[in-house]
């Protein structure tokens, strides 16, 4: 990395959208309606932004059950995401609107020594509060780009977002009831529910050793503040490096229980290929399939979109952010010239194995012309991303090595 | 949302109490903003409407993209036999059709 255009940590983590053409990054606002459509690469891709309760203006994918995704502007912002811009994924239509956190409890029963029906105040006080750097990313982020295109929502890259969650562990909730021997999963549902009585609950399953490994939260603060209502207020499960289905949201039940739960939304729904990675020749049905699980590895250029134009002339600074489902990202190669030669990213603060890790590099057009930029990460493990797409009938887990197509005059 | 004048925990500190007073915290109330699609006219517009917009708004099936006859099926049949449309037999044939002359595309040839 060339010393003098090195820019310190602080400024790296801090940095404002102001580098880069931060505005037109994750998918080009059309001229004519700046303010309140934008269009998602792919066929039939046209969105509105629009303005929910404690949020900004975001992408709107569905307005009941509401599902919102983040400009991905945003992501070249700050490598944490603001609450308000944070994407709202909901599966069913009887949201929560109003909740008293006076009278709110969390209950717990099922094969527990002795239930208990836990206050706000109660998870804040009588447990010890922990704080962890999270990246929520629902399963079906990136879905629109699947080809062949597949049903579900049709989600450009923004249903993913990093923040500082503090809760009370799982572990020390359910250890205060107590389990009993024969205990296997925690069952785990929250306030929202069907429109129908027939349409299965939103309900999800933990394995134990899961659930006791000290790593999930019953989480009631995100970035300093109360949960968003359309994130979960007043706690919501955090089960970092794992996909936002298990963070159930608004979550008011736990119940332990001595058999694997199958419900809905754990089968047939939120089921990958029990393949190496999670995929089948594109059109085909999966002979068997397991539970979604933990995050691939992902990155992305977030500070040029694709059709940018960057000076010919001397260096442009590009940054992106890197993350996978916990082992951490140990290096970002970055490419030119449409993946041909690579190299090494400089790496911003490490906030931790389940955070976006910011990574920036500086490009010199060789001339003028047009360039192919990809960036592929790999963690501590070895894994990485694969360069041509893989493809699954639900549209999960996309994270093929990413491309933006600039040009430099 | 209820503004807070108050923070709850600067008055439990205030009063010296012990435990937060229950009735000094904010209700959290949010109001959603009213939908604005809806579903293109035509055949059996009536159909989808009646069915689909009991459980979901109407970008559920105008964001999807341009699918063919056989998407259209499995997702109605999905959403009778999965989430418990009150749909009948014939509602659906109307609902499907609809969709795919509204929405869809035709499928590729065999």
């Amino acid at each position: 990395m060339n010393g003098e255009h090195r820019i310190s940590r602080r400024h790296f983590l801090l940095r404002t959208a102001s580098a880069g053409a931060a505005a037109l990054v994750g998918g080009r606002v059309s001229r004519s309606f700046a303010q309140d459509r934008i269009t998602l690469p792919f066929a039939n891709g046209e969105r509105e932004l629009v303005q929910f309760p404690q949020k900004r203006k975001l992408i709107l994918l569905t307005h009941r059950p509401p599902q919102l995704e983040t400009p991905f502007a945003v992501f070249n912002g700050s490598v944490i995401t603001p609450n308000d811009a944070f994407f709202v994924r909901y599966h069913l239509a009887n949201i929560p609107l109003e909740i008293d956190p006076a009278t709110f409890r969390l209950e717990v029963k099922g094969l527990v020594q002795t239930p208990l029906s836990l206050s706000l105040e109660n998870l804040r006080k009588d447990f010890e509060a922990v704080e962890v750097i999270a990246v929520n990313q629902c399963s079906g982020n990136s879905r629109g780009f699947f080809n062949p295109r597949v049903g579900g929502g049709q989600l450009g890259n923004g249903a993913m977002g990093n923040a500082v969650w503090r809760g009370a562990r799982l572990k020390d909730v359910l250890e205060k009831a107590g389990l009993q021997a024969k205990a296997k999963q925690v069952i785990c549902d929250g306030l929202d529910k069907p429109a129908l009585e027939k349409t299965p609950d939103f309900i999800k399953s933990i394995d134990l050793d899961h659930a006791l490994d000290g790593e999930i939260l019953v989480a009631y603060g995100m970035n300093g503040a109360d949960l968003p209502m359309l994130n979960g207020y007043p706690i919501r499960l955090v089960v970092p490096g794992y996909y936002g289905t298990y963070w159930v949201k608004h979550l008011n039940l736990l119940t332990v229980v001595d058999e694997v739960f199958n419900g809905f939304w754990m089968n047939p729904a939120y089921r990958i290929p029990a393949t190496p990675g999670a995929c089948v020749e594109p059109g085909t049905t999966p002979t068997s399939t397991v539970p979604i699980a933990r995050f691939n590895v992902r990155s992305f250029i977030t500070s040029l979109a694709d059709g940018a134009q960057v000076p010919a002339q001397g260096e442009t600074h590009i940054y992106g952010i890197a993350f996978d489902g916990g082992s951490g990202i140990s290096e970002v190669l970055f490419s030119s010239d449409g993946g041909k030669s690579w190299r090494a990213a400089e790496l911003g603060r490490d906030l931790g194995r389940y955070s976006f890790r910011q990574w920036k590099i500086t490009f010199t057009p060789p001339a003028p012309g047009a360039f192919e930029l990809k960036c592929r990460a790999i963690n501590r493990v070895g894994e990485s991303q694969p360069l041509e797409p893989k493809w699954n009938p639900a549209g999960y887990m996309r994270n093929v090595v990413e491309t933006v197509k600039v040009s430099a005059a | 949302m209820n503004p807070s004048l108050v923070k709850p925990h600067l008055l439990a500190l205030a009063l010296g109490a012990v435990s937060l007073p229950a009735l000094c915290a904010d209700v959290v109330k949010i109001e959603i903003p009213p939908e604005k699609g809806a579903f293109k006219t035509g055949p059996g517009a009536e159909v989808v409407q009646a069915n689909c917009l009991i459980c979901h708004s109407v970008e559920y099936v105008s964001s999807q993209p341009p699918m063919g006859r056989k998407f259209w099926e499995a997702a109605v049949k999905k959403m009778r036999e999965k989430y418990g449309a009150p749909t009948t037999d014939e509602a659906m044939v109307k609902a499907v059709d609809y969709l795919v002359a509204t929405y869809g595309t035709a499928d590729p040839p065999k």
